[in-house]
């Protein structure tokens, strides 16, 4: 086992691997940022290491950097957290290269989901059903609309180079792809440098539903049921929970085998998370697969019991898996809310002081959290400075607990989004379940 | 004279005009960036761009002037 590992990101994430370090006695390194100097996880490691200038490309995405702050303190191994370096199949390789154990899964299988199109390909050869679209990015309006009628409207449009939702339009007919294309086109190039779209078509009344899967090195696949993330705004995650509220059992079942077929199609190792759009009569369509931990995995370690840090040590540690499929089961309900510091209508980011900060306690309630009274959140970073977790024997009672903490949570000084989190989790269409990606424009508008 | 506002928090990333240009309203005319967002900034009205009260990399507070348009 692991003596010693360095954890390549920064806030609740690095906190949390922490958390599970000091649990099974393993010795942890930080690395931090000029504006993470007196950040909440540098204090929490046992040893911490300045790595560069407060943008990422300058210290927690300087690979060199954090490779010999690796090799000084003879750690055994990487933990990359989420975004960040944890998806970079190069940062994988390297570590492979120096002797470091990457806590994670093989480059190779990083490189292959990584590639839009090659993932695509790869769930089609391995019979996973894919989202009607183009295989290829698309450079002009003629090839669009030409694509479009093939798959029929309404089409989603999105930025072939593209992150964060821009680019990205909706569109219902031809008249609209034609505009939505050329300002989407130009708006790309400024910001990505290229211009180039590629089409899916649009699934209606969508769920945002993925299979949490775990792989050892000894050829053991299990899943660990789903998590419903259909909540968005700006097309990222707000809400999670598990169980969904849309899945029948058998879908469940079909979803999870899918998934653990996947996952073995490819030869993954460690954890990882196979996104899927459902549609409300129970058709589930590949999205894209995650090949790290994910922001939201703490509602299926709360739903199995199972630390998933703790188990992907263990797997990268070379140990094999100690439970098997039949041996998992569903006991109770878990919900997520992220915390984000920005304006709650206008979704713009409010970095700032925090002047005030009180937490809800309670039997089932959960923070991973970064932030602590008096602390600047700086605007380098992304906005979600914390999660709270709920976790009730049955849904009404998860939502119920979810609301009272809501109520008690105080962060004063900086905007959260924690009014918009008050009105989904208090609307009648979330307690009924209706939980679609479109609930936020839908619902609240 | 019309101010254009930050309408956030965060770092002017790009400035896409400079002192005496002309510019149309609805014209892109700062970019800000604040937590891996960028945020571009148009003009409300048109004319010209009188004077730039800031600097590519600067941090802005939400109602800052960004620059004047006469």
């Amino acid at each position: 086992m692991f003596q010693k590992i360095l954890i390549a990101n920064r806030g609740e994430i690095a906190i949390r691997i922490m958390k599970t370090c000091q649990k099974l006695n393993i010795k942890t390194v930080a690395v931090y940022s000029d504006a993470d100097k007196a950040a909440p996880h540098v204090k929490e490691a046992d040893e911490s290491y300045f790595v560069g200038g407060s943008r990422v490309n300058e210290s927690y995405l300087n690979i060199d950097k954090i490779i010999s702050v690796a090799k000084e303190t003879q750690v055994d191994a990487i933990h990359p957290g989420y975004g960040l370096l944890s998806e970079n199949s190069q940062f994988a390789k390297r570590c492979e290269e120096e002797g470091l154990t990457f806590i994670g899964p093989s480059p190779t299988a990083i490189e292959k989901m990584g590639s839009k199109i090659e993932a695509r390909q790869t769930m089609e050869k391995a019979g996973i059903p894919t989202i009607p679209g183009t295989s290829t990015s698309v450079d002009s309006v003629d090839e669009a609309v030409k694509i479009a009628k093939e798959i029929g409207y309404p089409v989603m449009l999105k930025a072939s180079h593209g992150g964060g939702g821009i680019g990205m339009q909706r569109v219902d007919d031809e008249e609209a792809l034609k505009k939505a294309f050329e300002s989407n086109s130009k708006r790309a190039e400024q910001f990505f440098g290229t211009g180039t779209m590629f089409l899916e078509k649009v699934i209606e009344n969508a769920h945002h539903i993925e299979i949490q899967i775990l792989a050892d090195h000894h050829g053991n696949t299990v899943h660990l049921f789903e998590r419903e993330c259909s909540i968005q705004r700006r097309h990222q995650k707000i809400v999670e929970e598990a169980p969904s509220p849309l899945l029948t059992e058998e879908t469940r079942f079909k979803m999870g085998d899918m998934a653990v077929k996947a996952a073995e199609a490819i030869h993954y190792t460690n954890a990882g998370t196979i996104e899927f759009l459902v549609d409300e009569k129970q058709n589930f369509y590949f999205l894209e697969m995650n090949t790290r931990l994910q922001v939201e995995h703490p509602v299926t370690e709360e739903i199995t019991g199972i630390d998933l840090v703790e188990e992907q040590i263990n797997i990268a540690a070379g140990q094999k898996l100690p439970f098997k499929q039949e041996d998992l089961s569903i006991d109770g309900h878990a919900i997520e809310v992220r915390i984000y510091a920005e304006d709650p209508n206008t979704f713009f980011p409010s970095p700032g002081q925090i002047t005030e900060l009180q937490l809800p306690s309670g039997d089932g309630i959960r923070h991973d959290i970064a932030i602590e009274n008096n602390m600047t959140v700086t605007p380098f970073y992304d906005p979600m400075i914390g999660k709270l977790i709920v976790r009730g024997s049955t849904r009404e009672e998860a939502i119920k607990k979810l609301n009272q903490a809501l109520l008690d949570y105080e962060i004063k000084g900086i905007k959260t989004n924690i009014p918009l989190l008050q009105r989904i989790a208090s609307h009648e269409a979330f307690h009924k379940g209706l939980t679609r990606t479109s609930f936020i424009t839908e619902q609240l508008n | 004279m019309k101010n254009v506002l930050a309408n956030m928090a965060g770092n002017v990333w790009k400035i896409v005009v400079k002192e005496g240009d002309q510019v149309t309203a609805g014209d892109d005319v700062v970019i800000l960036e604040s937590m891996k967002m960028e945020i571009p900034i148009s003009a409300e009205t048109s004319g010209t761009v009188k004077e730039l009260k800031v600097a590519e990399g600067d941090f802005v507070n939400e109602g800052d002037v960004l620059l004047v348009i006469e």
